[in-house]
């Protein structure tokens, strides 16, 4: 082999590493969860400028909406969050409400609401509102198996987000995930309080976060905690075990929950 | 045309054909019927008479600003300083004429000092220009009925042997006063260019006014976003003047067959540069459910600021807040231009107890900037969430089958066909409504957080309390109902 191959070679190896490189260092722009686990397999937290989708598992619209508020909340701090609703999902899941934003340790001040009637305006005002650099996040929630949320229309996402820098968040809701261009994809249900304290013991907000899809990554299932005090996700502190048993009185939901292997 | 008066079918407007006839308006249907009895009837249409009246209004609208109906059939054009644009006052005059001729419309137009001088050379002289001073002498010789007063004064007038408007011109006002009210009076003097009663223009005059003629008219997309681009230029350099910006600006569109079409835009914060307006427009136009029709196309787009602000210059380099408090209120009034205002909202806190009343939306337009300084009621640290972030606008009834103790929580509900094993609950939070408000028509609510065994958490309540509220005509305790309000994360 001669001197010039392997010198080309050489340039080429340099610059795959140089590509490479980012991926396998932590991301410097990385905004963490808080979450030590998520955090790790995500290298670092939830990456911005990059659009991301929550799905609530089966109706679960509350601890999907609880997951990506704490995300919006994370990712734009001090900065105006726009949030796209589409009229069915507030007639199916209730408005998102103010009180209950600021008991999470949100600013509903930063808050702006856009009522679209139906997915098209959604979409569309989303993907305008993207291209708003001053805004932290812009979340679009959507009811239903929209056949408009196709590969074209993440695409679009994606590419505004990255123009712009700001975050795209998708909460989709009664919906089975399609292809899409995520950075990631999560599944939420909602989790238990930590057993064995009274039952009148109610705690703070806890989900089930299933990454389901990293692009860059591994995935991996956790159990989150919303600590609203600090505005940021934790460990299940109370209780080792990463989920509650399930109930006694479902023998097939306990079947398949035994079928995976968790992740804490 | 005939219309119903008074249990009468009279004649409410007729063809020249029927006036060769002898036929007149006020005559009854039946005797009509008996002097002609071909008479071809068509009920009168009040509403769609007035309808084409504000038509033409709108068609008139490309001569001035200042347009004012004088139902049922007359029309007050206030041309000051406007008359030279379409070469003078007779050519103003012809122009209206022959276009609403050709229209089928039966015209009659006269230019005078005052309002109602100029009508009542109508009746009368059509096609008249009275030079200001000499209304006196135009009117003069005209009959009374020409005035347009009350059919009463003008019967009274002609009894009294004043037939022309000259004759009562003659006698002394206070007489006129004396007999037929301070009213007919000023009518007169205004009739006789003595003083002038004021129009009431259908709408508010625009700060600002920039528009285009077209000889050959547009119609195609190209030309007319270049137009309104154009105009939008015209536009703000006009107020850029006088340091102002546009609120709310109005496009106007007129097309060749006299339809006018006028699509509006509102903005949160004044608008000083062109691009943003001609944005806010494609964005509008864009979004109309019935697009802009050209037809045969328009011949005159005019573009009017209907309320301006002036603008504050602030250092834009520097602070990069008041960029980026710009860049979003440009975002709310474009996504606001093109679904709706209302659409786009922010929430202020309302003082109230009351779960739905606690946030009030807003448009973001108006209402950016009080909402960023709204003061929210501070949550209690440490606490876990005591309100759902989810509301439902209508709490939704759930079934509940039993409880333990008559105003305890329940063990298990359904809601929405779907079975919930309540295993965690805190509460109850007592939530008594305005009483002072409404008289004790809603119920004290008793609010409890549960969670299922799946995890999920609701916001629920009962709707009443046990034995003081539940309890109907004869004072026996009905069941209470149940309802989901909130979902917690």
């Amino acid at each position: 082999m001669n001197g010039a191959r392997m010198g080309t070679l050489a340039s080429l190896r340099g610059s795959i590493a140089r590509i490479e490189a980012p991926l396998e260092a932590a991301m410097p722009n990385r905004i963490a969860l808080g979450h030590a686990g998520a955090d790790a397999m995500l290298r670092g937290g939830l990456a911005p400028a990059a659009l991301h989708e929550v799905f609530a598992a089966g109706h679960q619209s509350g601890a999907a909406t609880g997951f990506i508020a704490g995300l919006a909340g994370r990712i734009s701090v001090r900065k105006p969050l726009v949030w796209v609703r589409q009229d069915f999902s507030d007639r199916e899941n209730g408005a998102l409400s103010m009180r209950g934003l600021a008991e999470l340790g949100l600013d509903p001040r930063l808050l702006v609401v856009v009522r679209a009637a139906d997915v098209d305006s959604g979409l569309r005002t989303a993907a305008d509102a993207l291209a708003c650099d001053a805004l932290g996040a812009v979340v679009l929630e959507i009811w239903g198996q929209a056949r408009q949320l196709d590969l074209v229309a993440s695409r679009k996402l994606t590419l505004a987000a990255q123009a712009s820098g700001v975050t795209a968040l998708v909460l989709r809701i009664a919906a089975a995930p399609i292809p899409s261009t995520a950075e990631t994809r999560w599944i939420v249900r909602a989790a238990h309080s930590p057993p064995g304290q009274a039952a009148s013991a109610w705690g703070a907000p806890r989900v089930e976060a299933e990454l389901v899809r990293n692009r860059h990554g591994p995935v991996g299932r956790w159990i989150m905690e919303w600590k609203c005090d600090e505005c940021q996700f934790s460990e299940p502190s109370a209780h080792p075990q990463p989920v509650a048993a399930a109930p006694a009185h479902r023998p097939h939901q306990a079947q398949a929950r035994a079928g995976h292997r968790l992740a804490s | 045309m005939v219309a119903k008066d008074h249990n009468a079918i009279l004649l409410h407007a007729i063809d020249e054909a029927a006036v060769r006839a002898g036929l007149s308006i006020g005559l009854p249907l039946a005797n009509a019927r008996a002097i002609c009895p071909e008479l071809t009837v068509y009920d009168a249409d009040p509403a769609a008479d007035l309808k084409t009246l504000n038509d033409i209004a709108d068609w008139c609208d490309r001569f001035t600003p200042l347009v004012a109906l004088d139902a049922p059939d007359g029309l007050f054009l206030d041309i000051t300083g406007c008359a030279h644009l379409f070469g003078g006052e007779r050519a103003l005059l012809q122009i209206v004429t022959h276009a609403l001729s050709r229209r089928g419309f039966a015209v009659s137009a006269a230019i005078a000092g005052t309002s109602i001088a100029a009508r009542t050379l109508t009746r009368h002289a059509s096609g008249k220009i009275v030079a200001d001073g000499e209304e006196a002498a135009a009117v003069g010789p005209l009959p009374v009925s020409a005035l347009g007063a009350d059919a009463a004064i003008t019967t009274g007038l002609r009894r009294a042997g004043l037939k022309s408007v000259g004759d009562v011109a003659a006698r002394a006002p206070h007489e006129i006063s004396a007999r037929f009210g301070a009213a007919f009076t000023s009518l007169l003097g205004h009739a006789l260019g003595r003083g002038d009663a004021p129009i009431s223009p259908r709408k508010p005059l625009p700060d600002y006014i920039v528009e285009k003629r077209f000889p050959e008219p547009i119609a195609t997309d190209t030309v007319i976003a270049l137009t309104l681009s154009s105009l939008a230029k015209m536009l703000v350099a006009a107020m850029d003047k006088q340091g102002k910006g546009a609120r709310q600006l109005e496009a106007s569109f007129f097309r060749t067959d006299g339809a006018v079409r006028a699509i509006m835009v509102e903005t949160g914060r004044p608008v000083t540069r062109p691009e943003m307006i001609d944005r806010l427009f494609r964005e509008r136009l864009d979004a109309l459910n019935d697009p802009l029709d050209p037809g045969f196309g328009f011949d005159l787009i005019r573009l009017a600021a209907g309320r301006t602000e002036i603008v504050v210059q602030q250092q834009r380099d520097l602070d990069t807040s008041v960029h980026d408090n710009d860049e979003i209120s440009a975002l709310i009034d474009r996504i606001a231009a093109r679904i709706g205002g209302k659409r786009v909202v922010v929430h202020l806190p309302l003082e109230s107890h009351i779960p739905e009343r606690t946030a009030l939306a807003l448009p973001a337009q108006h209402h950016l900037a009080a909402a960023s300084a709204a003061a929210w009621p501070e949550r209690v640290m440490g606490e876990p969430p005591l309100r759902p972030l989810r509301l439902f606008e209508q709490p939704e009834p759930i079934k509940v089958p039993f409880a333990s103790v008559p105003d305890g929580p329940p063990h298990q509900f359904t809601w929405r066909r779907a079975l919930h094993a309540v295993v965690r609950v805190e509460g109850p939070e007592r939530i008594a409504m305005e009483w002072w408000k409404q008289d004790g028509a809603a119920l004290t609510r008793d609010y409890f957080r549960v969670e299922d065994a799946e995890g999920q958490r609701f916001w629920i309540f009962r709707d009443g309390l046990y034995e003081s509220e539940l309890r109907d005509e004869e004072g026996k305790s009905v069941p209470a109902h149940w309802y989901v309000h909130g979902l917690f994360a």
